[in-house]
């Protein structure tokens, strides 16, 4: 199966069925897709698919057909992740870290798409992303101070 | 906020009661801390081939790059980056040029003064290392500007540093550390170190960036879970899902069958499925055919659970404070009465647990994150059954700890499994299984009764009951029966409350306990604030005034309750919310890991009995503060950790197992569920206190008491209860 | 799946005893048969000149008696009923819980103390096909033994034969919570006189062998008319309107008769086909609940010439309306946030459905999940909703993506907003779930 991962091509050899997610970390070590509940609920393994947030461990790897990913660790170059991941590092929203990237990727989804969203926006876009943490409230700033720059 | 805070610290262990009871015996989680600065890494992983360790922490390569070994570790709390802080602060050099890494299992460098062993939580990084850290840096810096004259042939005195760099302002000339650190390292340390004169720092007070967090924002930072070695395998496992059950029977055979499959390991209790990733190893669980052998508690219900721990509470106390004799004075009177009950909590942080063993040639290497690596080793080396000398730790960064890495069960599991294993194996849970089979934030019960004369309150009895918590993990500081995490917040109230009498009943459960992120404080204060607003209220006094009214030994107390009141213009009403027509708002104040924290939040309650917490407001005296930004973090963090708690948290049990497995049935919140946080410092030049849990606990009661003053009904049991707080139709 | 409120049940039977109603009881005494509605010759089976239209399929006429016996019984479908939650399959306890009690269902493993062990091929088939246990008392018609009159004796023995290869399970039968009245099993004697008409099955010459297969499988082993055709007072199946759509353990069994607004007649075979084979149709929604387990347990066990036969009988069943509106279309791409006026919902359905559902409801990462177009969203009555989001679909465990049960975390009031909210966003007409509706729901679970 041909992938094309932050840009680069890959070829895996995985069963159709088997979550992106895993594909990602285990088979090509990218790991900084996180993997925090295995069922669409926290978004701790939010990746792109065409620059649309999807959450990697609910989706089968033989759906992804040939649409781009990208993970986090692609999402820099990205105009939208590079402002993104810059405010987090401003304003200072990570703490343990876990569950920023699928936030980031999240956010940078959101901010390509909206440019300014406001606070229904802000939750539409980043409600199915859990952080134990509670950097809410400064991800909330984040993107703010994202649209901003 | 105080400009050029002067953070005390601990320089000798105490492990005096009174010490674990302010800072201690609360561990749950974090604490507080911090930096600003462009990004140094935090990447424990690189091995330091060139340079020379001036001591336990530091150690200067011949680039002049500066790797602080820093003994508390970090899972969000920033404590990286504040104990950076203070190694940098005295040493002189910017945290640019600092890479932190975590400290390997070493009692005697990286034990923690106040615990005596090394662990990292109960919000006590800042005021145990602080003193230590600097003291580190001092001497380092002592050593280099003493190699710097022996090279020059001048005293040291009139040498001065900057930045990494020594300077001879006499002489004109200059020499960076790293040309020094070869020599520095060859003298002996200085006994006695002059610290910085606070007016001189740059780094301690002052909101830094992180240095961990760089890395964190672009995926780079290495968790335990990211862990991959050569030739490594992936397991997942299953214990019983009935408490302390076993594993009957196990057909293997579609489990074998699965693409990617390797191998099934079945042991007493538990069994594992091994495979080439993830994803194979939890369809080969799935596929498994487990006969379970439920064993005892196979009839264990939450019912039962609770009218068992109520009827423990009626039995005898052990005494953890008393003055006066309170039960004489509450014979008659103006008395009240209340019970509160707090049921169990898992952690679930965002990173399952995980840990990756490699055990071969009679030894065994193990990577992944904890909050107390000496037992992580300890616990490794039992499980072989060989020296502790043979395991290697290998520490990670902590997706998120509160607790849950301060036990070891995971990294014991792994290394089961692992011994059957060729080659090394990571072990990631599934999330129903971290959910299932953790330790569990104890049930509590806790009763109170007072005596009101006057408006104030002249007697006072709180028995709490509960399971003991210190009595695996700490021995010592569990003793005569009396568990001082249980009871930490009971005894040395801000209040005036006359005589008192405060009672410990340990009551265990077929249910193991851990720490939770706010430790015993959560029962206590949760009770002790709930109960105060049960009594104004019911003697008809504003829940602020009244306790206005009890500070009068408390200035530090009185003053966030003051700054509180007036942030969130206590006396006005609630803001209406299109959540629901009910509002209210509600008051609760402490004084618990060294820390003073008022808090109001207001609430909104829909006709169904739904809360929404709409705004919270903390006022905080934390005394010094190494990093203020980090310090608003973990108060923000804790609010929002405690409020997934007080809204939504709980864990039962039903047949003896768990109810609850992933955040479908486990609910934290989530952002659209968030009030706004407003966090205000009292400038302080204190001790420092702890930082990373006291949101969780603050926030529990102030929420409560909005609901109680927004419904009427003061709930007793958490988390709330919609349908005790519905609209009669 | 196949339980029936035994209260009208009996409160028919008090009618019965009134001579004046008579006529009534007449009209839903004499109806026409299940297949009554075919065009054809109904000729005794052995008269019957065409292919076989019972036992085991075509594929299996080399596979041995075991096998045969196996698919028998995955035709019958008696697992789902006959496994409690989580329990040991056919070993019983799975509870139905009526109004007036809980029934629970038998031990069908051969354990000769709890289980079946000790019946004889006699006892077996006065239990299926005329619902008399051993010791002469009556099952209620929970257990659809007036469809399954209909198989053949060989195909009954074939399912005991089965039942006997398994390995007994020593589970003790719980009894039935009924009180007086609806504990007098032997007025169900009289029940069964009027609606179980104890007959095998009877092809009809004039229409297809496929059909007759079809028509076998879907009224003698599948006995899908339990869940799909209404009940009349009497609470027999009103043949009269067959497969129109009922109430099953507080999930709406659809309309599946050919009308096109309310049932499959717009449906295309190969739609069909994907639906009762693997539980998914492209756009068309997936088999949930009671249905979700016939297809697990049963309908993907079978061979794709019985799917076929039973998607030819179900097309020829005639249209019958049932008051269910005609499907919307997609929704809006964007959450139009102002329009929605339930905060609650929307909160809920941002945190927890969009992850999978998407705003649009076309789903966000695989079929499964779409939203739009699917009968249950476009119920008014938002049972089927409720119902998903208090058990979630599919397995934890399976290879495929499921959804996870809500029950635990989310109040009445919380299910029935967001439930609300998906049937008026995807849906052609908007619920009105109530938290009473919820908890009762959640009481049937
Ligand atoms: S791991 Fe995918 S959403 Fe939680
Ligand atoms: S930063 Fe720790 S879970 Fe979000």
């Amino acid at each position: 199966m041909d992938l094309m991962v932050n840009g680069s091509p890959y070829s895996v050899d995985v069963a159709d069925e088997m979550p992106l997610l895993w594909v990602v970390r285990d088979v090509l070590g990218l790991t900084g897709t996180k993997f925090g509940c295995g069922i669409a609920q926290c978004g701790a393994c939010t990746v792109h698919l065409d620059g649309a947030a999807v959450r990697s461990c609910q989706l089968p790897v033989g759906a992804v057909g040939g649409r781009a990913i990208t993970t986090i660790e692609g999402v820099g170059k990205t105009p939208a992740g590079a402002k993104i991941q810059k405010a987090w590092l401003d304003l200072e929203v990570i703490q343990c870290g876990y569950c920023q990237p699928g936030q980031i990727m999240s956010a940078s989804a959101l901010l390509a798409a909206n440019p300014q969203p406001d606070d229904a926006a802000i939750d539409a876009a980043m409600a199915g992303n859990l952080c134990r943490c509670g950097t809410y409230v400064r991800i909330r700033e984040g993107i703010k101070h994202a649209a901003q720059s | 906020m105080r400009r050029n805070p002067e953070p005390a610290f601990v320089d000798k262990a105490d492990l005096s009661r009174r010490a674990l009871l302010r800072g201690s015996a609360a561990l749950a989680g974090g604490f507080l801390i911090g930096i600003e600065l462009p990004p140094a890494r935090a990447r424990a992983d690189e091995p330091l081939t060139t340079g020379i360790r001036l001591n336990a922490f530091i150690h200067v390569a011949p680039d002049d790059t500066v790797t602080l070994t820093l003994p508390a570790v970090e899972m969000g709390q920033g404590v990286y980056t504040s104990q950076a802080q203070c190694l940098a602060e005295e040493l002189d050099i910017g945290l640019d040029k600092v890479i932190a890494a975590h400290a390997p299992p070493d009692q005697a460098n990286y034990g923690s003064p106040i615990f005596k062993i090394q662990a990292t939580g109960g919000s006590t990084t800042t005021m145990a290392w602080t003193g230590p850290l600097r003291k580190a840096g001092a001497t380092a810096r002592a050593m280099l500007l003493q190699a710097a004259a022996a090279e020059w042939g001048v005293e040291a005195a009139g040498l001065t540093t900057e930045n990494g760099v020594i300077t001879d302002k006499a002489g004109g000339r200059a020499i960076r550390y790293g040309e020094v650190a070869d020599r520095a390292a060859r003298l002996q340390p200085p006994a006695d170190v002059k610290l910085k004169d606070p007016s001189r720092f740059r780094l301690i007070g002052k909101t830094v960036h992180r240095i961990d967090t760089p890395d964190k924002a672009t995926g780079k930072a290495v968790y335990g879970i990211d862990v991959m070695r050569p030739g490594m395998k992936y397991a997942t496992l299953m214990a019983s899902p009935v408490l302390g059950g076993k594993i009957g029977s196990v057909d293997q055979s579609k489990a074998l069958a699965v693409r990617g499959v390797r191998q099934v390991v079945v042991l007493e209790d538990l069994v594992a499925v091994i495979a080439d990733n993830t994803w194979a190893a939890m369809q080969g669980l799935g596929a498994l055919a487990i006969e379970w052998a439920p064993g005892p508690n196979a009839g264990l219900a939450q019912a039962q659970l609770w009218a068992d721990i109520e009827k423990a509470s009626e039995g005898a106390g052990v005494v953890a404070g008393k003055e006066g004799d309170a039960l004489a004075r509450l014979k008659d009177g103006t008395l009240f009465e209340a019970t509160y009950e707090l049921p169990y909590l898992a952690h679930a942080p965002m990173e399952v647990t995980n840990c990756t063993v490699h055990v071969h040639d009679g030894g065994c290497e193990v990577w992944t994150g904890t909050q107390v690596p000496g037992y992580a080793q300890a616990g490794a080396a039992k499980a072989l059954g060989i020296d502790p000398g043979r395991v290697t730790i290998n520490n990670h960064l902590i997706g998120g700890g509160f607790g849950r890495r301060l036990e070891v069960d995971g990294v014991i599991k792994a290394v089961r499994i692992a011994a059957h294993v060729q080659g090394p194996v990571k072990v990631v849970w599934s999330r129903e299984e971290d959910i299932r089979q953790q330790l569990y934030r104890p049930l509590y019960h806790d009763r109170l009764k007072a005596r009101v004369e006057n408006g104030k309150i002249t007697a006072w009895h709180h028995r709490i009951t509960g399971g003991s918590i210190m009595a695996h993990w700490l021995p010592p500081a569990f003793k005569d029966g009396l568990d001082i995490d249980a009871v930490d917040g009971t005894t040395e109230l801000p209040y005036s409350i006359g005589d008192m009498l405060i009672e410990y009943i340990r009551h265990e459960s077929a249910v193991p306990v851990a720490f939770w992120r706010g430790v015993g404080p959560n029962g206590s204060i949760f009770s002790i604030e709930s109960f105060m607003d049960l009594v104004a209220r019911k003697t008809g006094t504003d829940p602020l005034a009244f306790r206005r009214g009890l500070l009068d030994k408390s200035p530090r107390a009185l003053g966030v309750l003051n700054l509180v009141s007036d942030k969130a213009s206590w006396g006005t009403r609630a803001p209406a919310s299109p959540f629901g027509a009910r509002r209210g708002r509600g008051l609760a104040l402490m004084n618990v890991f060294g820390s003073y924290l008022a808090a109001v939040a207001d609430v909104a309650v829909s006709d169904e009995g739904d809360v929404r917490v709409t705004r919270v407001v903390v006022a905080a005296d934390v005394g010094n503060v190494i990093n203020p930004d980090i310090v608003v973090a973990q108060i923000q963090g804790g609010v929002t950790f405690g409020l997934s708690a007080v809204l939504y948290g709980k864990i039962t049990f039903a047949g003896g197992g768990v109810e609850q497995g992933n955040f479908n049935d486990y609910r934290i919140v989530r952002i659209d569920e968030m009030p706004s946080i407003e966090v205000h410092i009292v400038p302080s030049a204190e001790n420092s206190g702890g930082i990373g849990e006291p949101g969780t606990v603050i926030v529990q009661p102030a929420v409560a008491n909005a609901v109680f003053a927004a419904t009427g009904v003061q709930l007793t049991r958490m988390p709330i209860d919609a349908t005790l707080i519905a609209k009669a139709t | 799946m196949r339980l029936k409120p035994i209260l009208l049940t009996l409160a028919g039977i008090a009618l019965v005893a009134g001579a004046a109603a008579a006529g009534v009881v007449g009209w839903m005494v004499f109806q026409p048969g299940p297949y009554g509605f075919a065009a054809g010759t109904p000729v005794e089976l052995a008269a019957y000149k065409g292919p076989a239209p019972t036992g085991a399929p075509a594929e299996l006429a080399n596979a041995n008696t075991a096998a045969r016996g196996a698919y028998i019984a995955n035709m019958a479908d008696c697992e789902a009923c006959h496994t409690a939650k989580g329990g040991t399959p056919f070993a019983g306890g799975r509870a139905f819980v009526l109004p007036f009690g809980t029934i629970y269902t038998p031990n069908l493993t051969p354990d000769p103390e709890t289980g079946i062990g000790k019946w004889t091929d006699t006892d077996f088939l006065n239990a299926v096909h005329r619902g008399i246990a051993p010791d002469g008392s009556r099952y209620y018609p929970a257990f659809p033994y007036p469809s399954y009159s209909l198989l053949t004796d060989e195909d009954a023995l074939a399912v005991k034969a089965y039942l006997f290869s398994l390995k007994p399970v020593k589970q003790a039968n719980k009894p039935n919570t009924f009180a007086f009245p609806y504990n007098q099993r032997w007025l169900m004697m009289i029940w069964a006189t009027l609606f179980d008409p104890d007959r095998r099955f009877r092809p009809i010459e004039g229409q297809s062998a496929e059909w007759n297969r079809g028509a076998y499988l879907v009224e003698a082993a599948g006995h899908c008319g339990e869940c799909h055709t209404p009940r009349n007072l009497m609470q027999a199946l009103d043949q009269r309107r067959k497969f129109a759509g009922a109430v099953a353990e507080g999930w709406n069994a659809y309309n599946i008769s050919s009308q096109e607004v309310s049932g499959i007649g717009d449906w295309s075979v190969e739609e069909l086909i994907a639906y009762l084979s693997t539980g998914h149709a492209e756009a068309r929604g997936v088999a949930s609940g009671p249905m979700g387990e016939a297809v697990e347990l049963s309908l993907s066990r079978l061979t794709k010439s019985d799917i076929a036969a039973i998607v030819t009988y179900l097309r020829s069943v005639p249209a019958v309306a049932s008051d269910l509106p005609k499907l919307a279309g997609p929704a809006a791409a964007t959450p139009q946030l102002a329009a929605i006026g339930d905060p609650v919902g929307q909160r809920i359905f941002e945190g927890n459905c969009v992850s999978c559902h998407a705003w649009t409801g076309a789903g966000a990462l695989i079929g499964q999940a779409q939203l739009t177009g699917v009968r249950a969203v476009n119920d008014p009555s938002g049972a089927n909703v409720t119902q998903m989001i208090l058990g979630g679909t599919g397995r934890p465990g399976s290879p495929h993506p499921y959804m996870p049960s809500f029950s635990r975390s989310y109040s009445d009031a919380e299910i029935a907003a967001v439930t609300n909210y998906v049937t008026a966003h995807f849906g052609s007409a908007p619920s009105r779930v109530t938290p009473a509706d919820v908890a009762n729901l959640r009481a049937q679970n």
